[in-house]
């Protein structure tokens, strides 16, 4: 019993080996296990040495330079020669803890240099959690291995690429095609102009791959379905009147293509496409749609999130270290190291009369830098605390937001009711980005206050991880009534908010407690202490006033 | 890839077009930031524009393209001082780029192997005469961003490091392009660029099978492709390069000061450089038409590039600045 992602996966990485550089290459989300080994043992398909990367690799390793270890070594100048030099498969692990700059200097190389592919190997967990965008949309593809169980993974049956590779250049671009393509991308709310190219590139590759030379409405299918799946921002709008709003027909009047053969392409019913894209579409991802409300359902990782400043910031006395081409050399130490053994070195040199540097000489500069904090406002969304309050936490996320530029915050939004919290806005400095979630906050349902403070301390360890300063703001009116496995129990909320309280307290984690009520609830007094966190009271707090207290307790 | 893109051939992106050619036609306008969605065309049209802009005229081999032998710097250690053409340098920026490879610095390689004190000059070198592109620049670390502030301001380059104490000039055009869901831009930096554009995807249908058409006919068969674009983009430097010769003829009469001052004031941007940068593009957009004097229709054309991104942000607007520009405009100019 084959899985159908399985099937997908592997028509995907036939159509990359037909034409790699081409299609960019694919992003593989899997754990690691038999299954994903499974996958990369049929990379060798691809005819292209592979390179495998991490995403803490230097930029000397990657992009070549001085090999100053080497050059004092050898008493002459050695240079290394990057990976990005010669064409490559560059395999690229845990793609998702990719720092910004990274994805962007990856971007760049495959932009300037056309011979690579990239095989991104995404591990992450949850939805926040995945390959940088910069990458994952300069790839064709993307595979989801996950939950395929290892015996519905045979080898493929596929035609052999290799004799499709030989094919592929004559297999020419229609101009119905083109259009059909495109349509269908629109209708699927996938914006990016690069999207159509590879599904056109993998269309032909398709054609390729099963010895025609001319596209037919399968290959169109096939490649709509494998690019498109996992871009889809929307469903196409027509679903409910299917007749109505067709995409535009294809154009027959307009014959610039010379070829005969394609006759049966003229018309490929829509819905066989719609279907074709539907059928790759990821589980669940209805879900993520409706909520968001927007036509892009981009999710940036928050950028600037993983600075961990060693190069700027309050210099600290150098040390002995290695220069990996992000470290900075402190050259007065290093001669200072190296002055001492000057007579000894010259006497086993054969030449004199020179300075005479090892490597182990060489120092580098350090620096102290305080990392950006991170501000989680954890916001009660319940039906108790009025839906105004809502608009005036709001109001303040965006005002705080406002002064990041000078303050170097970020902010996060949890948002507890019902009978769970959710993260609704991931650390980010973009106001962009936050006004757009802001504006879909919905409200309503009991106070799951413990759910809210166990997110909020996730997310603060999650922070931690990657080197901000998280501090936490508490937004509610403290009448918890929902325990943190979901039941209606006043009794046990209120206790399990305490002791969630206390992990925080013991985790580290600065806070503040805003009482939004209007008398002042002496549960939550309790809970700030047990949090270690200061107790506001503020009855009739307004944006302005909110932010400039959150502001003042956390900075006191 | 051997020759880019031609400029010519970009569908649509009228705004991000006409911005890139009112730089080249008066450098000190500063540059342009490009802001919008992946996948829209921003990389390709600033390589593009490079490869369509006239070659310069500079000293042979001299590190900051000298324009004649007097202003080549001492530490160049040029023994002769021919002129050769060489084509309009541009420069990528990096992100991860280090402050030594932006600014030069001590040349360590040769400081360790033979011993002597030489600069190694940077990016900023590089790119005097010419432009700085920097992709995702609203990633670009602080620090990278301050250098980059004092040297766009005063055109000049110093260096005073590591023993070292250079200076050599640095005049550019700041080229930028981002994502603004990825990260927003320094004020301070934002302020610097001359114009702004937001640029989309196209949302014709038409428009998007043409630039896929293309695009595909170029990646096919780019040669022939160059040939059919050639003539355009030729044209269009010609125009370029006639518009600079005019470019100090343009008359500026005082009602034309006067909507400047009236539209910036209505617009509430800080400080006077809107003004300035809204004159200059106006006389760039002037001479490119052929026009004789800055006139009304220039400047409405130009204003929500030249202004949108220097009004104050209020995060609870939630229209875009160039909503606001657009209709101020209306009312100021009628």
């Amino acid at each position: 019993m084959t899985a159908p992602r399985w099937d997908a996966a592997q028509l995907a990485l036939a159509l990359l080996s037909i034409d790699p550089v081409g299609l960019g290459g694919i992003v593989v989300r899997a754990r690691v296990g038999p299954v994903r080994d499974a996958f990369l043992a049929e990379l060798g398909s691809i005819h292209l040495p592979c390179r495998r990367i991490h995403p803490d690799i230097s930029d000397e390793a990657l992009f070549g330079g001085l090999d100053l270890s080497a050059t004092l070594t050898a008493q002459k100048v050695v240079f290394s020669r990057g990976l990005m030099y010669e064409p490559a498969a560059i395999v690229l692990t845990m793609a998702e803890r990719t720092a910004p700059t990274l994805a962007a200097k990856l971007a760049q190389a495959i932009d300037d240099i056309p011979h690579f592919t990239l095989v991104a190997l995404d591990e992450g967990t949850d939805a926040d959690e995945r390959c940088p965008p910069a990458l994952s949309e300069r790839t064709a593809f993307r595979a989801d291995l996950d939950g395929i169980g290892r015996m519905q993974t045979p080898p493929s049956d596929l035609p052999d690429p290799a004799v499709a590779r030989a094919l592929y250049p004559r297999v020419p671009a229609t101009s119905q095609a083109i259009e059909a393509l495109t349509a269908l991308a629109a209708r699927y709310g996938v914006d990016s102009l690069r999207a159509p190219l590879f599904a056109l590139r993998a269309a032909r590759a398709h054609a390729a791959l099963f010895g025609r030379v001319s596209l037919v409405s399968d290959d169109i299918a096939a490649a709509a379905g494998l690019v498109y799946g996992h871009r889809a921002t929307q469903m196409p709008t027509d679903e409910d009147e299917p007749q109505d709003d067709p995409p535009p027909p294809p154009d027959q009047d307009e014959a610039d293509s010379p070829q005969g053969q394609d006759d049966d392409i003229l018309d490929i019913p829509p819905e066989m496409l719609i279907e074709a894209v539907r059928a790759m579409l990821p589980e669940g991802m209805l879900e993520t749609l409706v909520p968001a409300g927007t036509a892009r359902g981009a999710r940036g990782s928050g950028a600037g999130a993983r600075r961990k400043g060693n190069r700027r910031g309050r210099p600290l006395p150098s040390r002995p270290g290695r220069l990996d081409g992000r470290a900075r050399i402190d050259l007065v130490a290093t001669l200072r190291a190296a002055a001492p053994w000057q007579p000894l070195r010259r006497k086993l040199s054969a030449r004199k009369h020179r300075l005479l540097i090892h490597p182990s000489d060489i120092h580098v500069k350090r620096y102290e830098d305080r990392s950006d904090r991170l501000l989680i406002f954890t916001v009660d969304a319940s039906g108790s605390a009025a839906l105004a309050r809502l608009a005036e936490a709001k109001g303040a996320v965006e005002l705080l937001l406002a002064q990041a530029y000078a303050r170097r915050d970020h902010v996060a939004l949890i948002a507890f009711r019902g009978d769970g919290a959710q993260l609704l806005l991931p650390p980010t400095r973009s106001l962009v980005q936050t006004k757009r979630r802001l504006a879909a906050l919905p409200g309503g349902g009991g106070t799951p206050l413990a759910a809210g403070l166990q997110a909020a301390g996730e997310l603060a360890d999650h922070a931690r991880g990657h080197g901000l300063s998280p501090a936490i703001a508490v937004l509610t009116d403290g009448r918890a009534n929902i325990a943190l496995d979901g039941r209606a129990d006043r009794v046990r909320a209120a206790e399990d908010a305490v002791r969630l309280g206390r992990w925080l307290r013991g985790s580290g984690v600065p806070g503040v407690v805003l009482d939004m009520g209007n008398r002042p609830a002496r549960q939550l007094a309790e809970l700030a202490a047990q949090m270690g966190a200061r107790y506001l009271p503020m009855p009739r707090a307004d944006a302005g006033r909110l932010s400039a207290a959150v502001g003042a307790a956390l900075d006191g | 890839m051997t020759h880019p893109f031609p400029f010519s051939a970009i569908v649509g992106q009228d705004d991000m077009k006409l911005a890139m050619i009112l730089t080249a036609i008066d450098p000190k306008l500063g540059g342009v930031l490009v802001f919008g969605d992946r996948g829209t065309g921003k990389s390709t049209a600033v390589r593009a524009l490079a490869a369509l802009l006239p070659p310069i005229q500079a000293v042979h081999g001299c590190p900051v393209n000298a324009a004649n032998p007097a202003d080549v710097p001492d530490w160049a250690g040029l023994e002769t001082h021919e002129m050769a053409e060489r084509p309009t340098p541009v420069v990528d920026l990096p992100l991860g780029v280090t402050e030594d490879r932006v600014t030069g610095a001590l040349d360590i390689e040769r400081a360790l192997t033979q011993g002597e004190k030489a600069f190694q000059p940077g990016l900023l070198a590089q790119a005097n005469r010419g432009y700085l592109y920097i992709d995702e620049v609203n990633l670009l670390e602080d620090h990278i961003v301050d250098l980059l502030l004092d040297v766009a301001q005063s055109g000049e380059n110093v260096v005073e490091r590591e023993g070292l104490s250079i200076r050599h000039p640095a005049r550019f055009v700041l080229v930028g392009s981002g994502n603004p869901e990825e990260g927003e831009l320094r004020p301070q930096l934002l302020d610097r660029f001359g114009l702004s554009v937001e640029v989309r995807s196209p949302n014709n249908i038409d428009d998007r099978i043409e630039v896929i058409k293309r695009r595909d006919a170029y990646e096919t068969d780019a040669a022939k492709f160059l040939r059919k674009w050639g003539k355009e983009d030729t044209r269009l430097r010609d125009r370029i390069l006639t518009a600079r010769g005019f470019l100090g003829d343009i008359e500026t009469r005082n009602p034309a000061l006067r909507d400047c001052a009236e539209l910036c004031m209505a617009l509430g941007a800080d400080g006077l450089r809107g003004e300035l940068t809204l004159l200059r593009a106006g006389r760039a957009l002037a001479a490119f038409d052929g026009a004789k004097s800055l006139g009304r229709a220039q400047l409405r054309r130009v204003a929500p590039l030249a202004l949108s991104h220097r009004l104050r942000r209020d995060p609870l607007d939630e229209a875009g600045s160039a909503t606001r520009v657009a209709r101020t405009v209306t009312e100021v100019l009628g």
